[in-house]
């Protein structure tokens, strides 16, 4: 669907979209380690803050049914209402209906299943709320609620004795003040009036104290007193809870303040207080702390002072994302395209620099050179986020598909704060998503089957990722069943995708599962088990330039290891030449560089006593002409093999953009794109996983035609 | 080196095309594919593919696939003058729309065809494949081939023919 809206829309949007997927996980956390108050605060202000911005867009149906939520919630937070795995249940599936009333709240049309839905959900949600706390339903009833931004105020008034005098009348301040909001009590004291012989009637000796429940600001009840504050004694302090002022505190702006403009920009005091407070704070030789001055003065609580403390280190615990700046991801790929063109055309300065020869030159680009390489390392490190939240994510999967299945299924996740390119993210998540099912759902056993075993009777599913070697390793793996080679070997000759497993080694044997239309499952289950998914996994990896390797041990579980590059914009590069051809490898797959001795046309050579397969690029290309005489071997691994390439000039490192190759190139599976060289010519990126392994199997029929010969 | 191009006033029921050499052949493409013309060279060789896909060319900073438009037709060699160059035409529509060089041994002119004066191609006799013609035009003094230039530069195709290479190969 395509969402085309406003700004401020697309905002809500995405903000809603992350308060749901972080109640979604505070609920989950809420699940494991039990009814924390952060979790369920955590949770009610996602549903507390959707509501609201819902309201603001007149998005009615998200507004009704957020509130049914919300009471339920509100209900639990305050202890009225114990929170147990089905009422979680139950607050994860409203979470996924309020995403969806917003997405289709937002596209124009909400459609009367989604709403029946809703009901059903609300149905389910009143009888968690005893009694009228839920009476609010519809959305024209919710107008009538108390509205958004009310809060209880303590006033004081001490009446100075010149009140009268002056003219005033402290019954008309109560009309005033009443006019505000709601004036909910109002005491009156009289301990000062003396005896009545001593009375002055044209004093005032009275002293009010009031709550009053208003939306308006701490000023704007300050003004009702402004022709008394002069005489008399005002102290307005919020009441009820402290935590009301936090949020306030949260929200104020970034930067370096002063405790008193932090509490001043949030409205826990007013200018008036704060500077009285400062005043005093002068006053005394000692210079006491203001913060502390204002407790003692009533105008603020000390909890409240304490949070505008934190704020003011810069360490109050605040939504991660609200220290993210949100830019248009078009606007980041623009910036890393533009950076590469610059490095191409820093490479070509650099090239015609060296034809002349000037060691002041030199000196300068190799500055630039410095600077822009630190400029494209800091726009791709934009581009760059942690896969934590994406691991996160399979909390959820995990718990529903393992309650569905009947199975005791624990996630583990490690690794979360590694960093990948935000593409790779977004298109890593579905294939994940069919590992994590298929672990689910083939890789651990049944409950009793588990026993038998002599395991535990939970499950674990690890998630994991690291960096190795300029790559991003994420690991899916199960401690279930293990996959079964012979059964796969079976399988795949049933399929008619291999003829016999001969000379296959379990590792291939196991890569048989990605192949389209395999599936093993005995029995096909809704999760998995219909041969889709799998093959897909693979081909997305494949566009990602990624690759996957499988390992297995039968009955003790199965490690599937994702291999992906860091990033798919720019590339560390290492130019090699053959003929009038050049080559791009990419300098985290290269090992080393020796020179061919000997060569004796052979497929491999000795390095370091191991033999070492190799290609020569020249043949395998066709290119015309005679080999240098000192040709050289780049050796390259990748994914723990390591092959030689067999070049006739090694010509040094460059860093470049990858530039795609037209669509009539994509059956060349040897090169993976290419690069505009400082020269202004095309350079082809090798495909080192393609060429390891042409390189590792011409080695497998030379030494099967040796063993064959002799 | 980009070769001026001189038009005239455009008839009613005519559109505009350009026409170039190749093997002694005069062929007629719609101008409104055309982007621009190149001198040849500069060409990067992609091994392993179809001969006639010569490679790639770096045009200010994009990558193009430029296509020997003798050898599609069947000729092995080219030979290289001095007004052998590079046509830069965009093929397919949309998103899908890339652009593509092709190698022609030179170009001739933008002239004025009348749409119904293009007859359709002969069912035999050409030199070419009769499905990369759309037609014949008959002008003063010779024919002039009208051409599918989307049909010569099918990536399908082209891509069916490099895979099939692809295999042999590996």
């Amino acid at each position: 669907m395509s969402l085309d809206f406003s700004g401020a829309l697309k905002a809500f949007a995405q903000e809603s979209k992350e308060l749901l997927a972080e109640m979604e996980q505070s609920l989950l956390t809420l699940e494991e380690e039990g009814a924390k108050k952060e979790l369920v605060d955590a949770v009610f202000r996602a549903a507390h803050t959707i509501k609201g911005s819902g309201g603001l867009f007149g998005l009615d149906h998200v507004v009704a049914f957020t509130h049914d939520v919300e009471g339920v919630l509100d209900a639990v937070r305050d202890g009225r209402l114990d929170i147990d795995g089905d009422l979680i249940s139950l607050l994860l599936s409203c979470g996924d209906q309020i995403g969806r009333l917003v997405e289709s709240s937002l596209a124009g049309e909400v459609e009367g299943e989604l709403l029946r839905k809703g009901a059903a959900l609300q149905a389910q949600l009143q009888r968690y709320l005893p009694g009228s706390a839920s009476a609010v339903a519809t959305p024209e009833a919710d107008v009538g609620e108390t509205p958004q931004g009310a809060r209880g105020w303590h006033i004081s008034l001490r009446c100075g004795r010149d009140l009268l005098r002056d003219g005033m009348d402290p019954l008309s301040i109560l009309h005033y003040i009443s006019t505000l909001g709601e004036l909910v009590r109002v005491t009156t004291f009289c301990g000062h009036m003396p005896a009545a012989e001593e009375m002055d009637p044209e004093s005032c000796y009275l002293a009010f104290e009031m709550d009053l429940i208003t939306e308006q600001a701490k000023e704007e009840i300050e003004d009702a007193f402004e022709f008394v504050s002069a005489s008399s004694e005002v102290r307005i302090t919020p009441v009820g809870d402290p935590d009301s002022w936090d949020e306030a505190i949260e929200a104020t702006p970034e930067g370096e303040h002063r405790l008193g403009e932090i509490l001043l920009d949030s409205g826990a005091v007013t200018r008036n207080e704060l500077e009285q407070a400062l005043k005093q704070q002068e006053s005394v030789p000692e210079r006491p702390k203001l913060g502390e001055i204002l407790v003692a003065r009533n105008a603020v609580q000390e909890k409240t002072v304490n949070t505008a403390l934190e704020k003011q280190a810069g360490v109050v615990k605040k939504q991660r994302q609200d220290s993210f700046l949100k830019v248009d991801a078009q606007k980041l790929d623009h910036l890393i395209n533009l950076i590469g063109e610059l490095m191409i055309a820093n490479a070509e300065v650099r090239v015609k620099a060296e034809h002349i020869r000037e060691s002041h030159l030199d000196e300068s680009i190799a500055n630039s050179t410095r600077f822009i390489e630190a400029v494209r390392d800091c726009a791709l490190s934009l581009r760059m986020v942690q896969i934590g939240d994406t691991f996160n994510r399979f909390q959820r999967v995990v718990r529903d598909l393992a309650r569905d299945l009947g199975k005791d299924i624990r996630l583990v996740v490690s690794g979360g704060d590694t960093d990948l390119d935000k593409t790779l993210v977004e298109r890593i998540s579905e294939p994940l998503t069919h590992l994590v099912r298929n672990a689910i759902d083939h890789g651990i056993e049944s409950d009793t089957l588990r026993r038998e075993r002599g395991k535990a009777a939970t499950g674990v599913i690890r998630l994991n990722a690291f960096h190795e070697r300029g790559s991003i390793v994420i690991e899916v793996s199960d401690d279930g069943g293990g996959m079964n080679p012979e059964k796969i070997v079976a399988k795949g000759i049933e399929k008619q995708l291999i003829r016999s497993a001969e000379g296959m080694s379990d590792g291939e044997i196991f890569k048989l599962i990605f192949e389209p239309g395999f599936s093993t499952a005995e029995q096909v289950t809704n999760v998995s088990g219909r041969g889709v998914g799998m093959d897909a996994v693979k081909k997305t990896l494949e566009e990602l330039r990624g690759s996957v390797e499988v390992e297995s041990e039968l009955g003790k579980g199965s490690t599937i290891r994702l291999r992906l590059p860091l990033t798919l914009a720019i590339i560390n590069g290492f130019l090699v030449g053959v003929g009038d051809s050049k080559y791009v490898v990419p300098l985290e797959m290269v090992d080393e560089c020796v020179e061919l001795n000997g060569d004796g046309g052979g497929d491999f050579m000795g390095l370091r006593g191991l033999a070492l397969p190799f290609l020569r690029l020249r043949d395998l290309f066709s290119i015309d002409g005679r080999p240098s005489d000192r040709q050289s071997v780049v050796v390259v691994q990748y994914a723990g093999r390591r092959a030689g390439l067999v070049v006739d000039r090694l010509m040094g490192e460059l860093q470049t953009v990858i530039k795609p190759l037209g669509d009539i190139f994509t059956p060349l599976k040897w090169v993976s794109g290419c690069t505009l060289l400082g020269s202004g010519d095309v350079g082809l990126i090798l495909d080192i996983p393609e060429l390891v392994t042409r390189a590792e199997n011409a080695q497998n029929q030379y030494v099967g035609r040796k063993m064959a010969a002799g | 080196m980009a070769q001026a191009l001189e038009t005239s006033a455009q008839p009613a029921d005519s559109e505009q095309y350009l026409t170039f050499m190749q093997s002694g052949d005069m062929y007629a493409i719609p101008l409104l594919g055309v982007k621009e013309i190149i001198e040849y060279g500069g060409i990067t060789p992609i091994p392993t593919l179809p001969s006639f896909i010569r490679g790639v060319i770096n045009l200010r900073g994009r990558v193009v696939p430029v296509i020997d438009l003798g050898c599609r037709f069947g000729k092995t060699e080219r030979e290289v003058t001095r007004r052998t160059c590079i046509i830069i035409v965009e093929v397919g529509s949309g998103e899908e729309s890339q652009d593509m060089g092709v190698i022609v041994d030179s170009v001739s002119a933008v002239i004025d065809i009348p749409m119904s004066n293009i007859q359709p191609p002969p069912a035999f006799g050409a030199k070419i494949r009769v499905d990369f013609i759309q037609g014949m035009w008959k002008s003063d003094d010779r024919f002039v081939i009208v051409m599918d230039i989307d049909r010569v530069l099918s990536v399908d195709e082209i891509t069916n023919m490099a895979e099939a290479l692809q295999e042999s190969v590996a």
